[in-house]
């Protein structure tokens, strides 16, 4: 099974897409990182098939699917962080600005393609030293503290916590903790931002504010999360995957997927039939 | 009319609420065996308590006549019956801290490759080694230290050292093989499992989201490593770090054989000295009187004060570490 | 890429590098002492040194007889005192005790094991040499003893812990009361560990010197029965080392492969009864 939707370089989409934030239908779409016929193997188990798909550039693209669907394994191939795990293999290509990623320095490309876990996963510092942390050993043209402000500013953490820069990030709440750690990630100024199930350690207050932050975050830089929670997806991205058992069942905007899938297991899943 | 009831004792079980006599008790072998295996135990706590009161107790006459004094006095004179522990106690620090010195860096370097870099296999097979290089008893290490060590100081290492660093009033002096250089290079040796040992595990403890999130912001292996576990586990490898210092402290055999033996205060790491366990070991059995024979297990005692303190910080240490792996916040 | 991060790679390649040497030299150093453990004394092992008493000071040809039966018999009345001690206090603990009672048995037994060896042998000094004003095998086994207690304490406790509470009910529901359970189900679960525990002791204090030197103190000669003095297998080493006789250093390194031989093995049989896994499954 494959994809409804065959992302190419420039992709030109009818009818026009509305998102949450309500803009003007988009013109031609670029994919800011692309997914080419990815295979992937954890020892000789395979779990990942055939998967091709694009990243749009400025857009918000949601991974769904249930529990085991290979969507975190998918994100986690975009900065190569499945290279942690030792049995752990990768056929195909994966390209950022049209350049394969397999082929570049992991280090370099991993400050490019930023990454947000799913606990909140702070340093054992200070919050300044959190978000200075990727200034520190990447080297940065401003003032480390204004860079600090600023990352702390877009992750809309800033108010609550100037005046305690110097405290624990320890002493945060989990909700604060994860929007530092988004800040951390936005200090080295990524390309694309990935993001693998945030808030499912978060309470619900908490969780809205991520959700607020991410789709002004857009701006910014390109943003793939991975979710279990449709209903997050529908409220955030503009285009949504949806993964059943390792492949790529159905690939579309956003409301349109939600709302009139092309799939029947699309449609089982989001209306809880399974999952 | 009330109905009489009759209680049938249960013999197997106590009846709760019940006042039955101590010997119907006992008749439940349950509570004999709870009585024996508590004798046992409390045995252990016995124990303890009688060897700090006979350390106290045995201690008696130089406590009363030196005071605090015994700490600070230089002299060692069992003739004029005058006895100080400084020498003893600056001869155990040194020993201590050039063991330190050299064994933290490799130590840690050793237990970042066992649980960083190798892998799982490879780990264990190399901390297999490394405990049993801990289980290699002190005299063992004397034997090596006396007949093999000494002579390589003394016509390679001490003389290529004053060669180089010898402006420095540590590598000054005559060059014997032996004194507290030598002593720290075989302690050095004594306590590397244990740092490498616990620091293992300290650093294999740090939750996997930590290295990964700092590989995710663009980190160099050595950098998520360095800048982002090892300070997450630094307070489990400090108190690797005291346990080795208290493992160091009580050595006895080791430092004996190669320390030189002789009461002495001096700057050089080339020169002869003597530390507290040594002067123990060597002078016990030949102590004449009470006052030198107390004034020995006085330093028994400040030797015990020493490694308590050092191990209970240790501890306190090495199980901060674990409760911090494994809560996150505080909110 | 950058020069920059040209540089941190390099950096990194290089730290990560030097931490493999240190565990390289960490590792080689047991290699080494074994080398020259085997390359000094093995040509001296022979059987006069198994069989021989002391020659005099000077002669050649002696052996350290005496030495080896006295380090048996030291350690056979260290594992009789030290033994029995951590296996019934570690039931108490496991099985009886409160939490409070446990803290305490658990601190005084952590407290022991932090005592350096030349302080125990002070401690069995005052207990029994001096009491009986002669130094003894009694004396040397009270101290060794006394160091094998927090080792067996600890472990036994742990082992006996770690027995799945489905075994315990089951015997109980059976109706076998609390000392039969431990007797028949839970010890049996645990023997491994319990095993590898007493084993470890015993490789600790076997190689022990310095609680010997004023209690089993030494001797030339045969040790008859329990209150003489006793020669043992370390003090021996020591002596020996330390003297200026060619032919005693020989014996020296002799003993000390048998001694670090002996302790080595003891070791890994130990842990491999570990490794063979823990008799009861884990649930």
């Amino acid at each position: 099974m494959h994809a409804s939707a065959r992302p190419a370089v420039s992709v030109n989409l009818t009818p026009p897409v509305t998102n949450a934030s309500g803009r003007e239908p988009a013109a031609a779409l670029s994919m800011r990182m692309n997914i080419n016929k990815v295979n992937f193997y954890y020892g000789t188990k395979q779990t990942l098939f055939d998967i091709s798909l694009g990243i749009a550039n400025s857009k918000v693209t949601a991974l769904i699917g249930p529990s085991g669907c290979g969507k975190s394994t998918l994100l986690r191939t975009l900065n190569r962080m499945h290279e942690t795990v030792r049995h752990a293999r990768l056929e195909g290509e994966i390209l950022l600005d049209n350049k394969n990623i397999l082929a570049q320095d992991v280090t370099a490309l991993r400050r490019r393609v930023g990454m947000v876990f799913q606990r909140p996963n702070p340093f054992p510092k200070s919050i300044f030293e959190n978000v200075a942390y990727g200034l520190r050993i990447n080297g940065t043209k401003l003032a480390m503290a204004d860079a600090v402000e600023k990352s702390l500013r877009h992750a809309a953490l800033w108010d609550e916590v100037k005046d305690h820069l110097h405290k624990s990030a320890y002493e945060l709440s989990g909700g604060q903790q994860q929007r530092l750690c988004i800040a951390r990630a936005l200090a080295v100024e990524p390309e694309v931002l990935l993001l693998d199930e945030p808030c499912s350690a978060l309470d619900p207050i908490s969780t809205a504010k991520i959700e607020e932050l991410l789709v002004s975050l857009k701006d910014l830089c390109t943003i793939a999360i991975v979710t279990h929670n449709m209903q997050q997806a529908a409220r955030v991205s503009d285009f949504t995957a949806f993964l059943l058992m390792g492949q790529l069942i159905e690939f579309s905007p956003t409301p349109h997927l939600f709302t009139t899938p092309s799939d029947p297991r699309t449609e089982a899943y989001i209306t809880g039939r399974f999952g | 009319m009330a109905s009489t009831i009759t209680t049938v004792p249960n013999a197997g079980a106590p009846v709760a609420g019940s006042r039955r006599s101590f010997w119907s008790k006992l008749r439940d072998g349950d509570e004999i065996a709870r009585l024996i295996t508590f004798l046992f135990a409390a045995s252990v706590v016995f124990i303890t308590l009688l060897l700090i009161f006979e350390l106290w107790q045995g201690s008696a006459l130089p406590r009363h006549k030196f005071g605090f004094h015994f700490l600070t006095t230089q002299v060692w004179d069992p003739i004029l019956d005058e006895f100080g522990a400084l020498p003893f106690i600056y001869g155990t620090l040194v020993t201590s801290g050039v063991a330190l010195l050299l064994a933290v860096p490799l130590g840690i370097g050793a237990a970042i490759f066992l649980a960083e870099l190798a892998p799982a296999r490879v780990s264990d097979t190399l901390q297999f080694f490394i405990d049993l290089l801990a289980a290699v008893p002190s005299v063992i290490y004397g034997l090596l230290g006396f007949l093999a060590l000494i002579p390589l100081m003394r016509d390679y290492i001490q003389p290529g050292l004053k060669k180089t660093l010898g402006f420095l009033p540590f590598f000054t002096g005559p060059m014997y093989g032996l004194g507290f250089l030598t002593a720290g290079i075989v302690l050095a040796i004594m306590v590397i499992p244990y740092i490498i040992s616990v620091s293992r595990e300290v650093l294999l403890s740090v939750p996997r989201d930590q290295r990964e999130a700092a590989l995710a912001l663009g980190s160099t292996r050595w950098e998520s490593t360095w800048k982002v576990v090892v300070p997450f586990a630094r307070t489990g490898i400090m108190g690797s770090i005291f346990l080795a210092l208290a493992r160091a402290l009580g050595e006895t055999m080791a430092v004996t054989m190669v320390i030189g033996n002789v009461v002495t205060i001096s700057p050089s790491l080339f020169s002869p000295g003597y530390s507290i366990a040594a002067v123990i070991a060597n002078e016990f059995t030949e102590a004449t009187g009470d006052l030198y024979l107390q004034a020995l297990v006085e330093l028994g005692l400040v030797l015990f004060f020493l490694t308590f303190i050092l191990n209970g910080l240790a501890r306190l240490l090495i199980v901060a570490t674990s409760q911090r792996g494994s809560g996150m916040g505080h909110t | 890429m950058s020069r920059r991060l040209r540089w941190r790679k390099f950096i990194s390649g290089f730290m990560l590098t030097m931490t493999g040497l240190c565990a390289f030299v960490a590792v080689s150093v047991l290699f080494l002492i074994l080398g020259y453990l085997v390359y000094n004394g093995g040509t001296s092992i022979s059987w006069n040194f198994f069989t021989k008493l002391p020659a005099p000071v000077g002669e050649t040809g002696g052996g350290m007889a005496n030495a080896i039966v006295g380090s048996g018999k030291l350690l056979l009345l260290a594992t009789l005192f030290g033994v029995p001690i951590g296996f019934f206090g570690a039931i108490y603990l496991a099985e009886f005790s409160g939490s409070k009672t446990a803290f305490v048995v658990r601190y005084a037994a952590d407290l022991l094991n932090g005592v350096p060896s030349i302080v125990i042998g002070i401690f069995a000094y005052s207990l029994v040499v001096l009491p009986f004003k002669h130094f003894s095998t009694m004396a040397g086994g009270f101290a060794l003893g006394m160091m094998m207690i927090p080792i067996t304490l600890r472990s036994t406790e742990e082992f006996l812990l770690a027995v799945p509470r489905a075994l315990r009910e089951g015997a109980m529901a059976l109706g076998a009361s609390k000392w039969k359970t431990i007797a028949t189900v839970i010890v049996p679960a645990a023997y491994r560990g319990i095993l590898t525990a007493v084993l470890l002791a015993f490789a600790r204090v076997a190689g022990e010197t310095a609680p010997l030197l004023f209690t089993a103190f030494g001797n030339r000669y045969w040790s008859h029965g329990w209150s003489e003095p006793t020669s043992s297998l370390p003090v021996m080493i020591f002596t020996y080392a330390i003297s200026p006789y060619e032919d005693w250093h020989r014996q020296a390194w002799a003993a000390g492969l048998v001694l670090l031989g002996l302790i080595l093995v003891v070791n890994i049989i130990a842990r491999a009864i570990l490794a063979r896994g823990i008799a009861v499954p884990r649930t």
